[in-house]
C-alpha cells in the first residue's frame, strides 16, 4: 500500500495530541508501519500546532511534505487555511467550523480572513463541522475533537468497532463514555 | 513474538534504559528531552529516578551511580549539555564503572529553545563518543548498545537525539529487562581523582580509547552500508537518514549509527565506490568537515542549510532537481504561542507594564512576556540569567539606572541556577528587585515537580524548600510573598521595593492554571449593554477574549479560567464573575 499522509492542525491546547494518538492506535492495530510526529513545549502554548500521521507498508520520515497530504484535519478554520498547501491535489479537508482569534487579530495587527470555508473549497473537498456546538450539546466542550475523529473515520478504511476499541484504550478512563458518544455523533454527521 | 507498541522516541529511550538494566536516572526537564524521565518513572520498581535541580547536578548523580557500579542515565536538552559540560569533560577522563549514558536532545528549528547548537560539537570537544538513532525502535536499541560500548571502552556515551526523533512515534518491539550485576567498588584514585598528576595520564588513555573506537567503528553493526545505484552516495545519520530514504530510494547510503568517532576506513571505502558523494546532516557540518579533512571529495553545506530541519522535499530539490508539486502557502495571520487564559504571569506583567518597569527575563513560559501586547521583558539569555544580568547592569551604570527594572524568574528556574545569581547579588551589594514568579511547577515543559513543590518524580511527598526561607537565609531583609491576583498589593509592593536602595525579593505566587490541582474561581462574562468598547480589558492579551463585529468584547466561556484580570481593568462594570 502506498503510504497515507494525514495532518492534524489546530491551536495549542485543543487536544491535537490525543487525536493523533487515536489515529496512531488505529493504524498500529491494523498492522501498518506507522510514524507520528508531534509538537511539544513552548509551541503548545496557544500557538499554531501541527501533527503528522503516516501509515503504510514501510514508512520512513515522520513528517508529511508540502503537497503530499491525503487528509487535513483542522480543529480551527484559520489553521486549515495556514496548512492547506500541504494537501495533494485531490486531498480532503475536515474542518471544525470554529474561529479562534490569534493575538495578532485581537490586538488589531492583522485581520481574521473572511470566507475561509469558500477559499478552502476552491480546490479541495471540504467537510465542515460545527463540532464545538455538537460537543456542548453532549455537555462537554472538550470532546469536540473526538467528534471530528468520528467524521474523519467515515473517510478512512477502518471498522467502526476498531475505532471504538482504540478510543477506549487511548482516552483517560473517566472520559471513555463521553468520548464514545462524541465519536458516535461525528460518525453519524 | 515479542509485543510491539507505538512509542514516542523519548518513551523508547526510557524503555531502552529499562531493558539495559539501568538502576539510576537523573534529569532536569527541558524540551525535547522531558518525556524520557516521565516514562522512566513507569519503571520505578527497578529504576531510581529523580528531577535534579539542574543538569550539572543530574550529570554528577549519574556519575556517582556509575562509580558505585550500576548502569545510570542522565538526560537533558542541548542547552542543558552546557550546564552539565563541566562534569562531562572530566568524566570522559575518569571513565565508568557501571555504564554511563547521557542523552542530549538537540532542537533544530528551535521549536522550544533559545539557540540551535549542535551537541555533537560538545561531544567532540569533550572526547565522548556519540550514537545517533533514527527512529523509536533504534532509539531503544541504541541505548542498550550504548551501555555495552560504555562498559567495553570505559567511557561515558552520548546518545544524541533531535526534536523530530524525541517527539515522533514509531513501532517498537519490546524485550525483557536484562539484569546486570553491579560492578564491585575498588578505590582507584589515579582513575577517579582528577588532579593534574592523574589527569595528565588519563588524557592519554582517552586519546588511545578514541583511536581504538575509530578502528572498531568500521565493523560496528550500527554503521551500515546500503549499496544501491552507485551514481549517488549519501553519508547520513539520525533523522536525516529517513529523509534520504524517502527522497532517494535508489541511492547508496552509509548510515552512521555512531557519529563520533567516525569510521574512517569505512567512509573511505564507501566514497571510493560512489560517483557523487553527499553528506546529509542537520545543523553543523560535523561529519562533512572531518571527511573533507581526509581529502575526500563530497558535497554538503554548499547546498544544504545549517539552519532548521531538513525534509525529503528539500533533498529531492537540492540533489535531484526534481520538479515537485509545491502549492504556495496562503497568507494567514500569524499565531505565535501566548500565555494561557488565567495565567498568573499575565497579571504580574500587566502590573509591571502599568508601572512602566522593564524586566530582565529568564527561561520559561514567562519569556512570552517579551512580546506584545505585554511587552515587559527586555532580555532573555539562559537559565538563571535574569538575576545576574540585572546585577551587571547595576554595576555598569549605578543603582539609579535600575530603579525601573526588575528581574523575573520562575520558581523552577530560580532553583536551577538563579539561586547562585542571587547569592552574588547579596555578596556584591546589589540594590535590585528580584521577582520569583512562583507558579508551583515547571510550567513550560509540561508540569514537572521540583524541590519547592513537595513532590518527587517518583511520587513521594517530601518537605518542600520554602523559597522565602531560602532567600531570607541568604540574609536578604526585604522579602515579600504576594498573591499575584491581589493586584493592588502586588503593585504597591513592586513600587516600594524598586524605590529602595536595598536588595529585595518579591515572591509572586499563584499556581499555573494548567495544573491538575488548579480550581478556577469561576468564569468571567461580559454584559454587552454595559460594554463601552474601550478595549482596556484586552490590553493584557488574554486569548479567551476577543472583539465581536460591533466592537463589544466577548469572552470564550470554554477557555476562561475566571482569573478576573479583565474584570479589574473594566471601569464600567461590564465584566462580571459567575460561579
Amino acid at each position: 500500500m502506498e503510504t497515507k499522509n494525514i495532518m492534524i492542525v489546530g491551536v495549542g491546547g485543543q487536544g491535537t495530541l490525543l487525536t493523533s494518538r487515536i489515529l496512531g492506535g488505529i493504524t498500529t492495530m491494523a498492522g501498518y508501519d506507522v510514524k507520528l510526529s508531534e509538537v511539544h513545549g513552548m509551541a503548545q502554548r496557544g500557538g499554531s500546532v501541527v501533527t503528522f500521521v503516516r501509515y503504510g507498508d514501510k514508512v520512513y520520515e515522520p513528517i508529511v511534505e508540502i503537497g503530499k497530504a491525503d487528509v487535513l484535519i483542522a480543529f480551527e478554520k484559520l489553521e486549515a487555511l495556514r496548512y492547506m498547501h500541504y494537501l495533494k491535489k485531490d486531498g480532503v479537508i475536515i474542518v471544525n467550523d470554529q474561529r479562534i482569534d490569534p493575538m495578532t487579530v485581537v490586538t488589531g495587527v492583522a485581520k481574521y480572513p473572511e470566507n475561509i470555508l469558500e477559499t478552502l473549497s476552491k480546490d479541495h473537498k471540504v467537510i465542515a463541522v460545527k463540532a464545538m456546538d455538537e460537543a456542548k450539546k453532549l455537555g462537554n466542550a472538550k470532546v469536540f475533537n473526538t467528534i471530528i475523529v468520528g467524521v474523519a473515520a467515515k473517510h478512512m478504511d477502518f471498522k467502526k468497532e476498531e475505532w471504538i476499541k482504540v478510543i477506549e484504550k487511548t482516552v483517560p478512563q473517566k472520559t471513555v463514555e463521553i468520548n464514545k458518544a462524541a465519536f458516535e455523533v461525528g460518525y453519524n454527521i | 513474538m515479542n509485543e510491539k507498541r507505538i512509542m514516542l522516541g523519548n518513551e523508547a529511550i526510557a524503555r531502552g534504559a529499562y531493558e539495559a538494566g539501568v538502576k539510576v536516572s537523573a534529569a532536569y526537564p527541558g524540551t525535547p528531552s522531558t518525556e524520557i524521565s516521565e516514562n522512566i518513572v513507569k519503571y520505578k520498581d527497578d529504576i531510581y529516578c529523580e528531577w535534579s535541580p539542574n543538569e550539572k547536578v543530574a550529570m554528577e548523580v549519574a556519575i556517582g551511580a556509575s562509580m558505585a557500579g550500576v548502569r545510570s542515565l542522565v538526560s537533558m536538552k542541548h542547552v542543558g549539555v552546557n550546564v552539565a559540560s563541566d562534569p562531562l569533560y572530566t568524566v570522559a577522563y575518569i571513565g565508568v564503572s557501571g555504564g554511563l549514558v547521557m542523552v542530549a536532545a538537540d532542537d533544530p528549528g528551535m521549536y522550544s529553545s533559545q539557540n540551535e547548537q549542535d551537541s555533537r560539537m560538545v561531544a567532540r570537544a569533550a572526547m565522548v563518543p556519540v550514537l545517533e538513532p533514527s527512529d523509536s525502535m533504534e532509539a531503544k536499541e541504541f541505548i542498550k548498545y550504548a551501555y555495552e560500548l560504555s562498559e567495553k571502552y570505559d567511557t561515558p556515551i552520548m546518545v544524541r537525539t533531535t526534536t523530530r526523533l524525541a517527539h515522533s512515534q514509531g513501532i517498537v518491539e519490546l524485550n525483557d529487562r536484562q539484569e546486570v550485576e553491579d560492578k564491585p567498588y575498588e578505590r582507584d584514585i589515579a582513575k577517579r581523582v582528577m588532579m593534574p598528576g592523574n589527569a595528565i595520564k588519563r588524557h592519554l588513555v582517552v586519546e588511545d580509547r578514541m583511536n581504538r573506537m575509530k578502528e572498531d567503528a568500521c565493523s560496528m553493526p550500527i554503521n551500515r552500508v546500503e549499496y544501491n545505484d552507485k551514481k549517488i552516495g549519501v553519508i547520513t545519520s539520525g533523522i536525516p537518514y529517513l529523509y534520504v530514504k524517502e527522497a532517494l530510494p535508489n541511492a547508496s547510503v552509509l548510515k552512521l549509527g555512531m557519529v563520533h568517532p567516525l569510521p574512517k576506513k569505512l567512509i573511505e571505502e564507501f566514497a571510493s565506490q560512489v560517483e557523487t558523494l553527499y553528506i546529509v546532516e542537520e545543523l553543523e557540518p560535523v561529519i562533512e568537515e572531518q571527511v573533507k579533512s581526509w581529502g575526500i571529495k563530497c558535497i554538503g553545506k554548499e547546498i544544504f542549510t545549517i539552519q532548521g530541519e531538513y525534509s525529503a522535499n528539500m533533498l529531492s530539490k537540492a540533489i535531484l532537481h526534481e520538479d515537485l508539486y509545491l502549492p504556495e502557502a496562503t497568507q494567514a495571520p500569524a499565531r505565535p504561542p501566548i500565555l494561557c487564559p488565567g495565567c498568573p504571569h499575565r497579571a504580574t506583567f500587566s502590573v509591571l507594564k502599568k508601572l512602566k518597569i522593564h524586566a530582565a527575563g529568564d527561561i520559561g513560559c514567562y519569556t512570552l512576556g517579551a512580546v506584545n501586547p505585554l511587552g515587559v521583558i527586555d532580555t532573555t539569555v539562559c537559565m538563571g540569567s535574569s538575576i545576574s544580568t540585572l546585577h551587571g547592569m547595576e554595576k555598569a551604570k549605578g543603582k539609579d539606572y535600575i530603579k525601573n527594572w526588575v528581574a523575573v524568574i520562575g520558581d523552577s528556574t530560580f532553583l536551577h541556577t538563579g539561586v547562585n545569581s542571587l547569592m552574588n547579588m547579596v555578596y556584591n551589594q546589589s540594590t535590585a528587585t528580584v521577582m520569583i514568579l512562583d507558579n508551583s511547577t515547571t510550567g513550560m515543559t509540561g508540569h514537572q515537580d521540583h524541590a519547592a513543590t513537595g513532590k518527587t518524580l517518583m511520587g513521594e511527598t517530601v518537605k518542600p524548600i520554602l523559597l522565602d526561607e531560602l532567600v531570607k537565609g541568604m540574609g536578604i531583609k526585604n522579602v515579600h510573598v504576594v498573591d499575584v491576583f491581589d493586584l493592588d498589593k502586588l503593585e504597591k509592593t513592586i513600587k516600594e521595593e524598586v524605590a529602595k536602595d536595598e536588595l529585595s525579593v518579591i515572591i509572586a505566587q499563584s499556581p499555573c492554571a494548567l495544573l491538575k490541582s488548579f480550581v478556577p474561581k469561576g468564569k468571567c462574562i461580559v454584559i454587552p449593554q454595559k460594554c463601552r468598547k474601550c478595549g482596556m480589558c484586552l490590553i493584557p492579551g488574554c486569548p479567551a477574549m476577543t472583539k465581536a463585529e460591533d466592537g463589544t468584547v466577548v469572552i470564550n466561556d470554554t477557555m476562561c479560567n475566571g482569573c478576573g484580570l479583565c474584570l479589574s481593568r473594566c471601569k464600567f462594570g461590564a465584566i462580571e464573575e459567575v460561579k
